[in-house]
């Protein structure tokens, strides 16, 4: 079967890499929408532009390929057709194409604003740019209808040490029917700050997108500037930015394992797992200079060779890991008072996984087989020898699962990194060309998007797409006829980014 | 499980020495804690963590505080989950627009005597998110601050130092 690309018609932009971009018409853009609601195709990101005029980009994969597009509508009367009427998990991108541009999606189920809460002081930041008036408008939650209801909003400073967003609960006593998420307090303004940013400080900017997986957004956003310039990295540049890779994901599943088990009042698992999660930062910032990693990859290479003595500390925490993960592993599986409240809670659908397209464990755990360092794939992915763990369960217990299988994964990876790892020079120079460009990264979360364009050493414009945005409405679903008192472990489950998510 | 609690039992503690505390911060500190405060509270206090608009980055760090490594509550410092329960007011990121509200009405709840920590490069003038639409460029511009803790993201171990120092400033000149 053509891919979709081929069967439709546009105006095919030039520099534009390493996949096609097209400039369609709105008809071609609805059909667009039809393949993707019609389950051909999956939707990988939806954003805008403005230039000499406004500009909205549908990214999307074909269905079991790895056939990557954009396409694009141009808006002059600041409208374009919802995507979001014919495919849900468009919804909160069309309304967030609205809150910054001012662009309407027409015959769109949501006109609710997103991400602008009303504090801003201005309107559409990244279109007109008008004043915004002092009466802040009362946002309307979704209607609930039942006898006994109630209600509990939740947040946006919550118990824990954690990001703020807000919760609308309905309960009914004990049994939530109804959540309804909203967010974008954590909102920065990073596309603005991207544009006309030097490719330096857009680079940070980056890598603060969401603190959690700055390496994965490194990856993604230098991938997006490689291929925008056409830049070859250096092969040791890519086994080191996968050594980080690995050691975020390693970090990030330690010490959510444990968090998870928290949540369900089983202290123990946290402590030892923060061990792990220790020892891995430990390990990171003896060997690149930075417990997180962050700043460490940049457009080209990476800012610093690993240290030597590094790679000492880092084989000794692996042997650790190696002896004490399988008994944690032991531990949780044996331990059935913890099974009893991961087991069965927070189920998501294969179903609505496939429809929002959702990535990393939150996708897995429900049957999706996707993982960015797969498909699209990239280098040194192609090299090692790993596996992609997927589960059908759908709940907590699968969530953890995934993540287990994968931490097993991961060390295996290091373990071959360090082995194989080639010498040579760690990065090139910019080049300052011009050109726009997608890339992709597997956060420890799922697929990071990053789309740019660069014009000599700046930043003309950057779109950066947590794997979030497909997994934070999930949430709402999965929650949906369990108790109030699981939300912890299902939100910890599935651990959305705020701050991604916001930008 | 049994053999993990057994070895715990066994083993030495992970644990680390506590940090010593540079003269700048105590200096910082010692204007603003008054003589009263330090006598009602003696050496322990509650923290309320608030992010304010950070990448995440500054909580990963603070959460790290409570694992075995630097185990803050040896210290009889402890997080705590409402600002009517908190002495201190942990707080992190540029202060977003959309969060300056959230703050100030925490600060409200919060009792007196209180003190907020602003940790992270970001909390201090915004950082590089200074100069958006939508961040207001720092915890002092919405709350009064009494020290700064600086760092993309601070260790732990420099988080650890900022609250010690406040402990020492409360401790340190008591009648």
């Amino acid at each position: 079967m053509p891919a979709i690309v081929d069967t439709i018609e546009g105006r095919r932009i030039e520099d534009h890499r390493p996949w096609p971009r097209l400039l369609v018409t709105q008809e071609t853009w609805r059909k667009i929408a039809d393949e993707i609601a019609a389950g051909r195709a999956t939707l990988l990101g939806l954003w805008a532009n403005a230039g000499e005029l406004y500009v909205v980009h549908m990214a999307f994969v074909d269905q079991g390929s790895t056939t990557i597009a954009v396409v694009s509508l141009e808006c002059p009367d600041k409208t374009f057709p919802s995507v979001g009427a014919v495919h849900p998990p468009a919804i909160r991108l069309e309304r967030t194409v609205h809150s910054l541009y001012g662009l309407r999606p027409i015959s769109a189920p949501d006109p609710r604003p997103w991400l602008d809460l009303g504090f801003w002081n201005v309107k559409y930041p990244l279109g007109s740019r008008a004043p915004a008036s002092d009466v802040r408008p009362s946002y309307g939650f979704l209607p609930v209808e039942g006898e006994s209801l109630h209600q509990i909003p939740v947040g946006p400073v919550h118990a824990g040490i954690i990001e703020p967003g807000h919760f609308r609960f309905t309960a009914s006593g004990e049994t939530v029917v109804r959540l309804e998420e909203r967010l974008g307090y954590l909102h920065k303004g990073i596309e603005t700050l991207m544009m006309g940013a030097t490719v330096e400080r857009a680079t940070k900017l980056a890598a603060r997108t969401s603190g959690d997986s700055t390496v994965a957004y490194g990856i993604a956003f230098a991938h997006a500037v490689e291929s925008a310039l056409q830049m070859k990295v250096p092969p040791r540049a890519q086994y080191l930015r996968a050594l980080m890779a690995e050691l975020e994901r390693l970090a990030n599943h330690f010490g959510d394992i444990g968090a998870i088990c928290n949540d369900a009042s089983f202290a123990l698992m946290n402590a030892h797992c923060g061990i792990l999660r220790e020892l891995v930062l430990r390990a990171a910032a003896a060997c690149f200079g930075h417990r997180l990693m962050m700043d460490r990859v940049v457009p080209g290479g990476v800012a610093t060779d690993l240290r030597p003595d590094g790679l000492t500390l880092l084989k000794d925490a692996l042997k650790q890991f190696r002896r004490r993960f399988p008994r944690l592993v032991e531990l949780y599986d044996n331990t059935a008072s913890l099974q009893d409240r991961t087991v069965s809670t927070g189920i998501v659908s294969g179903e609505l996984a496939q429809q929002f397209g959702a990535s990393g464990y939150v996708g897995r755990a429900s049957g999706r087989d996707c993982d960015a360092r797969k498909s699209p794939g990239y280098a040194p992915y192609d090299d090692l020898d790993f596996a992609v763990p997927v589960m059908t369960a759908g709940d907590v217990n699968a969530r953890v699962w995934v993540r287990i299988r994968e931490v097993e994964q991961s060390l295996a990876l290091v373990e071959q990194i360090i082995e194989r790892l080639p010498d040579g020079r760690v990065a090139i120079a910019l080049n300052g060309g011009t050109g726009e460009g997608l890339g992709f990264a597997e956060s420890f979360r799922g697929d990071v998007l990053v789309a740019v364009r660069v014009e000599g050493r700046r930043v003309a414009r950057c779109h950066l797409r947590d794997p979030s945005w497909f997994q934070w409405p999930l949430l709402e679903a999965a929650i949906e006829g369990n108790i109030v008192a699981d939300f912890p472990l299902c939100n910890k489950s599935f651990n959305c980014s705020y701050s991604g998510h916001d930008l | 499980m049994r053999r993990t609690l057994f070895e715990g039992l066994t083993r030495r503690p992970l644990t680390e020495a506590p940090p010593r505390v540079g003269d700048e911060m105590l200096a910082e500190l010692a204007s603003q804690l008054d003589r009263t405060a330090r006598r009602r509270l003696g050496r322990s206090l509650s923290i309320r963590e608030v992010d304010a608009g950070s990448c995440n980055g500054c909580e990963l760090e603070i959460n790290a505080l409570n694992n075995a490594f630097y185990d803050l509550e040896r210290f009889g410092l402890r997080f705590v989950a409402s600002p009517r329960h908190a002495d201190v007011l942990l707080v992190t990121g540029p202060v977003t627009k959309n969060m300056r509200e959230a703050l100030e009405r925490t600060y409200r709840a919060t009792p007196d005597p209180k003190w907020v920590v602003a940790v992270g490069d970001c909390a201090v003038d915004g950082g590089m998110f200074s100069g958006s639409y939508a961040v207001t460029g720092g915890v002092s511009k919405v709350v009064p601050v009494d020290l700064h803790i600086h760092g993309c993201p601070p260790a732990p171990m420099e988080i650890l130092k900022g609250l010690i120092s406040l402990l020492d400033a409360q401790t340190a000149d008591r009648p």
